[in-house]
């Protein structure tokens, strides 16, 4: 159209014309991406692979969050996994939510944290046998359908992979940063790494990695083994240009604690993690 | 019969026959799968697969429909490798003469080549590799698949639906929070009348390769699979231990079978794999005899 009424126009003009109007259709039938009411910063823990601790970090970077300030941070923790959502037993928390006057989700409380999660709205043994396109529908709720209030934090939880869930979040709402978790072998920094891909092909921020299930120490002779290896995610980052967020060595503490939902002691590379995320 | 959740269902169904078409050549089909990720499915998986074909005269195919995760091409020490295309359709990659693997891996131009698909774009890649894959004659197609109950376990049993699959073997490490999906996907098994040949625990227990003290580091709060196992009447197939030389082994693109044969892990693995070719051996027979008396 605008091409052969205006030919004084250069080839650039054209060019950015073009290019709008392609960006334009593109984004016909995607959503708009809408920050959610209150929440001051959204801060995404992933990691490409599962298994590897998303959960479990998640929950102590947010306990440590709770307790190293002196005026509290209002958090908030979204489990975005909707086929192995592990946040309710993690945190303690059964039930269905309750609706506020608005109609909203009530969040669960645990430990100063405010929770939602799919494992609140089914069965526990109940499988969630759905396609993509249902899960979509399902995270938007879980985004804008709860009664956050006023956080300053919403850390969400992402199921494993590097799909619909990952997509439908940062598509939805503006992300502060992620968070990619992993464990030091090959094949996690694998998965880990299209992670990081992916971030940066839906533009959010990588803040950094976390190394977890560094070491074990035999609780009798102390030897210390490196059961997935070692180093991994340092030679990772390195090769990425990110920080190193965290080193969390394995503790058989923490899975048990974990299983049945209490908070562990906050301990220091948990506090270190908090200083180096919020720094970031 | 499905009820379909989308149009793109409805049209699955036609693909249906051209599998089952192409399944005709392939005596057992194994999928393994957990609800948990990071479980050791994949490493379960290639292992399985290496197992099988230690018999030269079983032809064994490894199908990883993992298409966000792959991770069977390193742990077969086959990254990089490139998939070919001839008029019999795709040919797959080899590790042994009769070992072959498809993934989504081998597609992919780099490390960093994220899969960014969503659940349609996920299907039609999983359809291509059962119906446009040239297996040949396979004595045992083993699917590994990602965690959870999505679009990639839907289309693998829908599209296998007139195929008949032996059965599901399912992983799960004893933790409590690994048990909780695994029952997940035990119920997603029954709901799909998906049969499940048994569940594997996997790092139960470490040896402290210093002290020999046996460590629980996922710590079966609840009774572990054991427990699972008997409660809701399922076969617990093995137990198999936390050993560092595993990880190693997977990462390096080596069996651990050929690296560390002496490792508890690898006889707890070696009866797993028995008990599974007399599962599927057993089912085999059953099925003649049913097909016997239909005539």
């Amino acid at each position: 159209g605008s091409r052969l009424l205006c030919p004084l126009f250069s080839s650039s003009t054209n060019d950015e014309f073009l290019k709008e109007k392609r960006a334009q259709i593109m984004s016909r039938g995607l959503p708009k991406q809408k920050p959610i009411e209150g929440v001051k910063q959204v801060l995404v823990f992933a990691s490409g692979k599962g298994g590897v601790g998303k959960s479990t970090t998640a929950g102590k970077f947010l306990f440590a969050l709770t307790s190293i300030f002196i005026i509290t941070k209002a958090v908030g923790l979204l489990d975005a996994d909707v086929y192995g959502p592990s946040i309710p037993k993690m945190m303690n928390l059964k039930g269905n939510p309750e609706l506020s006057p608005k109609n909203l989700m009530r969040p669960l409380k645990n430990y100063g944290i405010a929770c939602m999660s799919m494992g609140f709205l089914v069965e526990e043994t109940a499988p969630v046998v759905w396609r993509g396109l249902m899960v979509m529908s399902a995270i938007e709720k879980l985004l804008r359908q709860v009664d956050w209030g006023q956080l300053d934090y919403l850390v969400i939880d992402m199921p494993p992979g590097t799909g619909d869930v990952q997509l439908s979040v940062s598509q939805n709402i503006p992300v502060t940063g992620a968070v990619i978790v992993s464990t030091p072998q090959d094949i996690a920094l694998l998965d880990a790494r299209k992670g990081a891909e992916m971030f940066r092909k839906v533009h959010v921020p990588v803040l950094g990695l976390v190394q977890n299930m560094s070491v074990f120490q035999c609780p009798k002779c102390k030897h210390e083994t490196h059961i997935f290896g070692a180093d991994g995610v340092r030679d990772l980052a390195k090769t990425l240009g990110l920080d190193v967020l965290g080193d969390i060595p394995l503790n058989v503490n923490i899975r048990e604690t974990c299983d049945a939902g209490q908070p562990i002691v906050i301990s220091q590379p948990q506090s270190d993690m908090v200083s180096l995320v919020l720094c970031t | 019969m499905f009820m379909a959740q989308t149009l793109g269902d409805a049209f699955a169904f036609a693909a249906i026959e051209e599998i089952k078409e192409k399944m005709k050549i392939v005596k057992h089909k194994i999928l393994v799968l957990s609800g948990k990720g990071g479980v050791g499915k994949s490493t379960f998986s290639a292992h399985l697969a290496y197992g099988l074909a230690k018999d030269e005269t079983k032809q064994v195919a490894l199908l990883d429909i993992d298409i966000c995760g792959p991770s069977i091409p390193k742990i077969m020490g086959i990254e990089g490798e490139q998939v070919h295309q001839s008029g019999s359709g795709w040919s797959p990659v080899y590790v042994e003469e009769n070992l072959c693997v498809m993934s989504v891996g081998f597609l992919l131009s780099g490390p960093d080549d994220a899969v960014i698909w969503r659940g349609p774009k996920k299907n039609g890649m999983i359809k291509q590799f059962l119906r446009d894959v040239d297996w040949g004659e396979i004595d045992y197609l083993i699917v590994d698949t990602p965690p959870g109950t999505s679009d990639e376990h839907l289309s693998i049993v829908q599209y296998l639906s007139s195929s008949n699959i032996d059965g599901a073997v399912i992983i799960t490490t004893p933790q409590e929070i690994s048990l909780q999906d695994v029952r997940k996907e035990i119920n997603f098994c029954h709901k799909v009348k998906l049969p499940i040949i048994g569940v594997v625990e996997n790092m139960s227990g470490f040896v402290c390769p210093k002290c020999k003290t046996e460590s629980q580091i996922f710590p079966p709060t609840t009774g572990g699979a054991e427990k699972m196992c008997q409660n809701l009447n399922i076969s617990l197939l093995g137990k198999v231990p936390l050993d560092p030389q595993i990880g190693k082994s997977c990462d390096q693109g080596q069996s651990f079978f050929s690296e560390i044969p002496e490792s508890p892990a690898t006889s707890s693995y070696r009866n797993i794999i028995q008990r599974i070719q007399e599962y599927c051996g057993l089912h085999h027979s059953q099925e003649k005899l049913s097909n016997q008396g239909m005539e």
